[in-house]
């Protein structure tokens, strides 16, 4: 198995290559540059120009791409011109937010999935299995934007039971108890409702898995032996369903990090969703190219990942 | 008595035979009351909104600026559904809205699943060097960050309107599909009446599209009718983000995106919830009208 999980790798390679050529090319191409955004009525042209020719504007392409690709093999992504601060320690800060959040969230979507699953694909065909089967449509089917708008309208600006926006309120300490659990805090709302599209996915993995088992053999051979359903769907069943389900991490991950762009943007969130939506938005190419190489390398991770926990849960899939 | 009996083979026959595609389908939506109701409801809604469009709203009067009627309640001075920011009527947006959502997702749908089917009947039938080149570029696209990448693209593009953005979106949209697509090929180019035709001579374009094709219909209209709904979800995401449509042209995500404004979504519900009701409304009826399809398509899991 390690083989293959080299091999995955060194794909992974020419895969981040090919991407960073192409949105090397797509940044470059796109409509006016970082300075435009410096030029006041009362600054002097030559001074913008000076600064053009400073950061290699004029330069070919392929040695602009030359530069970029060196550097940024080394964690230097340049300079953000609309924050003024290195790309990496732009992004560092932001990550943290999201990655706080992904994490809130993969465990609230684990502790709601597994038990609704496991309930549903229990007493499969009542009312309750009809319930959960109806709420996993929904969150299928429901566009995230929505329902985070109604979401902060309803929990957020009616109830005001949470915060409608930011990652921490101004004037904590960092570092104190009362810093965290405000971050916390903050976090709670935006976590939830992104948690709560994510379970669709396992319940219903998870359900048709347990229907199927209960016509397995060894099910079967379990309660002939006398021992009670309880015990088999704990020790049998359960067990059985349950590995799998680890393999939908990396998954699991991916999409919630590529969902961060609404979710941070509707509970404006700083994290690095949001911060992509203003770089394209001020054209600050540093930060667009580094956030879309860095997404792109989380999500080969991501898929990598799974292949890795699958292959290693369920020996019938060999990823070779 | 020999022509009694002819009647009772002929009853047997008509017993037996196996219901055909259409048959099935109908049965489903008879035994599921709601998505009866969901294909009955989404027609009839896109009916109305298309009605609506075509023939009682006047485009230029909506989009006019009146700013004495600005943030106008519902039911007052004649404004069904109130008016936004600038004094124009909602309702009348809203059915521009719509009818631009659901033609953007109509084009999208019907670009990227051309394709995306062409490519994978091509990709499963042929197998080999063209399976194996598409499927690696499928494989490279398919772990992007797809929504990222079109939104850099979308602001590439100099002038952009209607057709500019479905031929974006669709671009990154046909790869789901074709290896969907091929992966069922793969399966079917193998059966035996494939291999007949090849060996009566039948001309590769004839078996792909002709013999094929007909026996992925199934799977295929799932897969449109699903995709349509996923598109939908795309250009109202991406026009609430601000990288759809412009401004001067509502979509549904626009009217939605009204709502980034702390002030209109705590205390103006009626410039976006309407919209995020509409979407919401028709997400969920075309989704299950896919899901009995997906049933009617699957025997194992049929209802009726």
């Amino acid at each position: 198995m390690w083989k293959t999980v080299i091999r995955r790798i060194l794909i992974m390679i020419p895969q981040l290559f090919i991407l960073s050529l192409l949105i090397f090319i797509l940044a470059k191409q796109m409509p006016g540059d970082p300075f435009t955004g410096l030029i006041t009525p009362d600054t002097d042209p030559n001074r913008i120009e000076e600064l053009r020719i400073k950061a290699g504007f004029y330069d070919p392409w392929y040695i602009q791409y030359y530069n970029w690709i060196t550097n940024a093999a080394q964690g230097d992504f340049g300079r953000s011109y609309t924050h003024e601060k290195p790309v990496a320690s732009l992004i560092g800060g932001r990550a943290m937010n999201t990655f706080a959040l992904a994490l809130f969230s993969v465990i609230l979507v684990y502790l709601i999935a597994i038990p609704l699953g496991v309930i549903a694909g229990r007493y499969h065909d009542t009312f309750v299995d009809k319930t959960i089967v109806l709420y996993s449509f929904i969150s299928f089917a429901i566009p995230a934007f929505v329902l985070y708008l109604i979401f902060v309208f309803v929990f957020g600006y009616r109830l005001m039971w949470f915060p409608t926006s930011g990652s921490v309120d101004v004037g904590l300490d960092p570092g104190t108890w009362e810093y965290y659990w405000n971050k916390f805090y903050h976090l709670l709302l935006p976590g939830m409702s992104y948690a709560i599209l994510g379970t669709t996915g396992i319940i219903q993995y998870l359900r048709s898995e347990i229907i199927d088992a209960k016509t397995m053999d060894y099910v079967k051979t379990a309660r002939s032996k006398g021992i009670p359903m309880k015990k088999v769907y704990s020790r049998h069943i359960f067990r059985n369903s349950l590995l799998p389900i680890a393999a939908f991490l990396g998954f699991t991950i991916t999409g919630l990090l590529g969902g961060s762009i609404f979710i941070e943007s509707v509970f404006a969130y700083p994290g690095m969703g949001k911060l992509f939506v203003e770089s394209i938005l001020s054209r600050d190419y540093s930060v667009i190219t580094a956030l879309v190489m860095l997404f792109g390398f989380l999500a080969l991770l991501g898929s990598l990942l799974s292949d890795i926990i699958l292959s290693i849960v369920d020996p019938r899939i060999r990823i070779d | 008595m020999a022509k009694k009996n002819k009647k009772a083979v002929e009853n047997f026959k008509s017993e037996s035979s196996p219901p055909t595609g259409i048959q099935v389908v109908l049965r489903e939506f008879k035994k599921d009351k709601l998505a009866m109701f969901s294909i009955v409801g989404i027609f009839a809604l896109m009916v109305g909104i298309l009605y609506l469009y075509f023939f009682e709203i006047d485009k230029a009067a909506v989009m006019k600026i009146s700013l004495i009627d600005r943030f106008t309640e519902p039911g007052v001075r004649g404004y069904i559904l109130g008016a936004d920011e600038a004094g124009r009527d909602m309702f009348g947006q809203l059915i521009i809205g719509a009818t631009n959502s659901i033609s953007i997702a109509v084009g999208i749908t019907l670009i990227a699943n051309i394709v995306g089917i062409t490519l994978g009947i091509i990709m499963g039938y042929y197998g080999g060097f063209i399976d194996n080149f598409f499927m690696r570029i499928i494989d490279f696209f398919v772990t992007l960050p797809t929504l990222m990448i079109i939104i850099v693209v979308i602001t590439i593009v100099p002038t952009y309107g209607i057709w500019e953005l479905i031929y974006i979106i669709a671009a990154f949209q046909w790869m789901s599909t074709a290896r969907l697509v091929r992966s069922k090929a793969l399966s079917e180019a193998r059966r035996d009446y494939i291999s007949a035709s090849k060996t009566m001579g039948t001309s590769d374009f004839a078996i792909m599209f002709k013999g094929l094709l007909p026996n992925l219909s199934s799977l295929l209209i799932v897969e449109v009718t699903l995709s349509f709904a996923g598109n939908v979800g795309i250009e109202t995401g991406l026009s609430f983000l601000g990288f759809g449509l412009p401004p001067s042209t509502p979509s549904l995500g626009t009217l939605v995106a009204y709502a980034m404004n702390p002030i209109v979504l705590s205390s103006k519900w009626w410039v976006w919830l309407p919209a995020s009701i509409l979407i919401l409304v028709l997400m969920l009826g075309i989704n299950y009208v896919g899901q009995a399809l997906r049933r009617a398509a699957d025997a194992k899991q049929r209802l009726g």
